[in-house]
């Protein structure tokens, strides 16, 4: 049977998956779509936990609210980054976080 | 679930996840993206979540990412060129990364908790969306609609930010 641990196994591998992006890419884009996969990670784990725990034989739906609300969060989010990435990206003409360098010490 | 579904739907989800990493083309990245989400949408109606499951589809894998392959194909973002890596950075990153599969490791095989089956539940004749919509409009109504001031703020801020000169 499958039991919680594999589920939080694959949501750390996720998670994983979407750090290495965030450390290892050098595009934003690719950054940006590395730390959504972070926040997916997130929600399954919550998800598990959820269906976990269960009282009266429904499972915790606090645990699924607050993944609607992240995923709400993180749609307003990506609109304001991506907003932000296309203003640099007219004032720069790139996307490679090495060449954008104006606050580093 | 049968636990050979279950490891494919995760293996399919892995796989593109990866994929979102290591391509070099940023559109091959985004549409890889769109797969692991479907997976994992899979995954939550797998939970009985099947709200989340839906919005997941809708939300993540319709609008989000059509929103991220619209600015990649407006910037004409061409495939990444080789550069000389960092190597100091790279080396830095992999052993962070090996360091926190460990701890995550630890973690997972110290909770005894874990391994115990999922109990059984009834979500009777209204189904899940009645659930969680009881408990979104009686319980978090405040926040329910302080997220849609936020979305209204958001989308105001998009606009300012999208105009060709900020005064």
């Amino acid at each position: 049977m499958v039991s919680l641990n594999d589920y939080l196994i694959a949501s750390g591998l996720l998670f994983t998956i979407g750090f290495a992006g965030v450390l290892l890419r050098r595009n934003i884009i690719i950054i940006f779509m590395a730390l959504e996969l972070m926040l997916n990670a997130a929600n399954l784990s919550l998800i598990g936990f959820s269906r976990y725990n269960v009282h009266d034989n429904l499972p915790d739906y606090n645990g699924q609210v607050l993944v609607f609300f992240i995923i709400t969060v993180a749609a307003a989010e990506v609109t304001v980054g991506l907003a932000i990435i296309v203003a640099l990206f007219r004032a720069r003409q790139t996307t490679h976080v090495e060449d954008i360098t104006t606050l580093k010490f | 679930m049968s636990p050979l579904l279950f490891w494919i739907i995760v293996g399919i989800m892995l796989l593109f996840g990866a994929m979102v990493v290591l391509q070099r083309n940023p559109v091959a990245s985004a549409l890889s993206l769109v797969v692991c989400f479907l997976a994992l949408a899979a995954l939550y109606v797998s939970l009985d979540a099947y709200f989340i499951g839906v919005i997941q589809i809708l939300v993540y894998a319709g609008a989000v990412m059509v929103l991220f392959l619209f600015i990649i194909m407006l910037m004409d973002i061409k495939a990444e060129a080789r550069r000389r890596i960092n190597f100091p950075a790279v080396c830095g990153g992999f052993l962070v990364i090996i360091l926190f599969i460990k701890i995550l490791a630890d973690v997972c095989y110290s909770f005894d908790g874990g391994n115990a089956k999922f109990p059984v539940i009834d979500q009777g004749p209204q189904g899940d969306v009645w659930h969680v919509g009881m408990v979104l409009f009686q319980q978090y109504n405040i926040a329910l609609q302080v997220v849609g001031t936020l979305i209204l703020v958001a989308s105001i801020g998009v606009v300012v930010l999208s105009k060709r000169e900020l005064k």
